[in-house]
């Protein structure tokens, strides 16, 4: 099975509330993780705010936050090698990595707006 | 003294800054250990001065008092408790990561949350070890948690992802993460807090109508969560008899019985103890002792010559603030220091002096400010309720934001929002419709957000994105609210303190909070002082002669300028007394 990681940038409260506003991107995301975690994908996320270390630790990681700053997270990894920088997958995108086929029916609608690589 | 008879284990003081929280817990402490008990006090107060009072050196471990039989005592200190629990988080990758995103780390973990979330983290075990609990009869502490910490140490989903498994997720806070004991034992220790047969909480305060207010609303506040068990105490009430020789000491007798009789319900049903106001600095034994006591000893009153002090006036600072003819000028200090007040007169006098001026305050009532609404020329007041802000703001993020969640995500979404930090925001963004008419006249309001919220505001750049993209422009040349705070040619904040050793503490921490985000305090106002009003009271003027040293203080070390205000014999309203108040 591949692994997916996850590495969020710094949040104070984790729902992102002490910002200008709470991102629905981050709380759709969340969502989403726990979808993919019962379809058995291992997927784990770290938050730069909490477990700094973990980004310090892994080269590629540490090499992207030196290049492209902070302002650059989320930063998606599969197996390792980098799939995605600067925004969330949407679910389709996490299904398409770990070859799992999503049921139209698990298409929500309020997704409808988001769908394919266009996030709003 | 009420709240002393029949003392369970464990004894919390909590009320806000300056109201004499320490003092009586370690004539409390000193109390109980004279009855043949054995006591430790704990204090996390972070001016505590116990060491002094009892002179020794305490610190950071249990100290015997040698003065007092069977009592020890311990000093925590919030602030570096705090750094302590970041640099576990942080220290291991400093030098590893860009030292920006250390820094922005480092912030993340400023906040006051987190400051109290570590105080707690340090004394947890002095609510659970049972070890330490056969040592000791009575534990006292001088500070309490708030609700919004017990809250959050309550939540079951604050704690299943990360304590548990080591992983953050969505649903799991920021402020928790350092903390380094186990579940159960906070479990153990907020059971502790709220059995009344192990803890009794004392509110302290003053005989002030907004304090008194405020002290009802953290009773409510903690019998929500569970912890119900309140004694109320008001410290340094006037005595009635300093009224004969003083109209200034009749005056705030007057106030205080008047904010007495009318307190709120909830509070009348609560034993309650007063105080008074005692002429010596609560130093030493002999001092400690007569704190509990009705009436002082003669000999305690020292009868120096009546104070005088030579300190700019506010007038002073608005010659200077009206010679630049536009610009934000704001008001920043812990509540209850008369804000509003200051903010109102210095808006009064600039429009009288012809300038157009916008005043914005956060004034609840309206007490002051709406009377002045269309009776001063070249003045424009409107108002910001933060309450109803607030509430605006927590139901358009729990509509829009929270529709998706689970139960538990909701519930942690929903104490999120219930952080101070909340509040902050949203009357940052209601005040930001307004500061943008600053570049034309003066905006003056009386409340700003702290450094701590403003860095986080900006750290994710959210801010600026949504202004430039509000404004239509491209955002090279585009000033956003951060920007115009920090440039002291737009914005001016004034800090508003009263001449006492906390309250002095406490704005010297809202300056250094400032500093972090990139902004230079102005300008210093001492609010409400006794050394600038010619009190004829004996008592007022012992009062006053503890006050010299903190106003020197601010004057030579904290401000760049400065003024005095002294205390007012009635609180001003209306257009002429607010034009008195920036003469006087």
């Amino acid at each position: 099975m591949k692994k997916i990681q996850v590495f969020d940038p710094a949040l104070c409260c984790s729902t992102g509330v002490c910002g200008v506003d709470a991102d629905q991107a981050l709380i759709n995301f969340s969502a989403d993780v726990e979808w993919a975690m019962k379809q058995g994908v291992q997927i784990e996320r770290f938050n730069l705010a909490q477990q700094p270390m973990a980004f310090a630790e892994n080269q590629i990681v540490k090499l992207f936050l030196e290049r492209s700053g902070q302002e650059g997270l989320p930063l998606i990894l599969l197996d390792g090698a980098i799939v995605l920088a600067g925004r969330y997958p949407s679910r389709e995108e996490l299904a398409r990595w770990v070859d799992i086929t999503l049921p139209d029916a698990e298409d929500k609608p309020a997704k409808s707006c988001c769908s394919g690589r266009s996030c709003c | 003294m009420l709240f002393l008879e029949q003392p369970p284990r464990f004894l919390f003081f909590t009320g806000k800054g300056g109201v004499g929280k320490t003092s009586i817990a370690c004539a409390t402490a000193m109390q109980l250990a004279y009855d043949g008990k054995r006591v430790l006090l704990v204090s996390t107060d972070p001016a505590s001065n116990v060491g002094q009072v009892f002179g020794i050196t305490i610190g950071n471990h249990i100290t015997g008092i040698t003065s007092v039989e069977r009592l020890f005592a311990l000093e925590i200190d919030p602030q570096a408790a705090a750094q302590e629990y970041r640099d576990r988080i942080v220290g291991p990758v400093r030098g590893l990561l860009p030292e920006n995103v250390v820094k922005s780390i480092d912030e993340q973990l400023s906040g006051a949350c987190t400051t109290e979330i570590a105080a707690f983290d340090e004394f947890t075990s002095l609510l659970t070890d049972t070890v330490l609990h056969a040592d000791y009869d009575h534990i006292i502490f001088d500070t309490a948690p708030t609700g919004h910490t017990i809250r959050l140490l309550q939540l079951p989903g604050a704690w299943s992802s990360f304590i548990e498994e080591g992983k953050g997720d969505a649903s799991c806070l920021g402020p928790l993460s350092g903390l380094v004991k186990q579940r159960e034992q906070y479990k153990t220790a907020v059971e502790a807090l709220a059995d009344p047969l192990r803890t009794r909480l004392i509110l302290v305060c003053r005989a002030q109508k907004a304090t008194l207010q405020e002290v009802a609303r953290t009773s409510q506040e903690l019998a929500a969560i569970g912890i119900s068990q309140h004694y109320l105490v008001i410290n340094g009430l006037l005595p009635q008899s300093e009224t004969l020789q003083d109209s200034l000491a009749k005056a705030i007798f007057a106030r205080e019985q008047a904010a007495l009789a009318a307190m709120p319900a909830i509070l009348k049903t609560l034993p309650c103890d007063h105080l008074q106001l005692k002429p010596f600095n609560l130093v030493g034994l002999e001092a400690l002792r007569q704190l509990f006591t009705i009436s002082v000893s003669p000999l305690m009153v020292k009868a120096d010559k009546p104070i005088t002090i030579d300190a700019p006036k506010l007038s002073a600072l608005v010659d200077e603030i009206a010679a630049d003819s536009h610009g934000l000028i704001m008001f920043m200090g812990k509540g209850g220091v008369g804000k509003t007040t200051l903010a109102a007169a210095v808006a009064v006098e600039l429009a009288h002096r012809g300038l157009p001026t916008h005043l914005t305050t956060t004034d609840p009532a309206a007490h002051l400010t709406g009377t002045l609404t269309g009776r001063v020329e070249n003045l424009l007041v409107s108002r910001i309720d933060p309450d109803v802000e607030t509430k605006r703001y927590r139901q358009q993020v729990l509509d829009s934001k929270g529709s998706q969640l689970d139960a538990e995500g909701f519930a942690l979404l929903e104490e999120d929002l219930r952080s101070p930090c909340t509040e902050e925001i949203a009357v940052f963004q209601a005040f930001s419709r307004i500061i943008r008419e600053a570049d034309k006249k003066f905006v003056v309001i009386d409340t700003a957000p702290t450094g701590h919220t403003l860095l986080l505001l900006d750290a994710t750049g959210a801010y600026h994105r949504e202004v430039s993209r509000q404004g239509g422009s491209t955002g090279l040349h585009e000033i956003t609210p951060m920007m115009q705070l920090q440039d002291p040619k737009q914005t001016k904040v004034l800090i508003v303190t009263l001449a006492e050793t906390t309250p002095v503490l406490e704005a010297v921490n809202l300056q250094g909070e400032l500093r972090r985000a990139g902004i230079e305090p102005w300008g210093w106002i001492i609010n409400n002082s006794i050394a600038a009003a010619h009190a004829g009271s004996l008592l007022l003027q012992q009062r006053a002669q503890n006050e010299v040293s903190e106003i020197n203080a601010v004057a030579h070390h904290h401000a760049t300028r400065y003024a005095v205000v002294p205390m007012l014999k009635e609180e001003p309203a209306g257009r002429e007394s607010l034009l008195q108040l920036i003469k006087t």
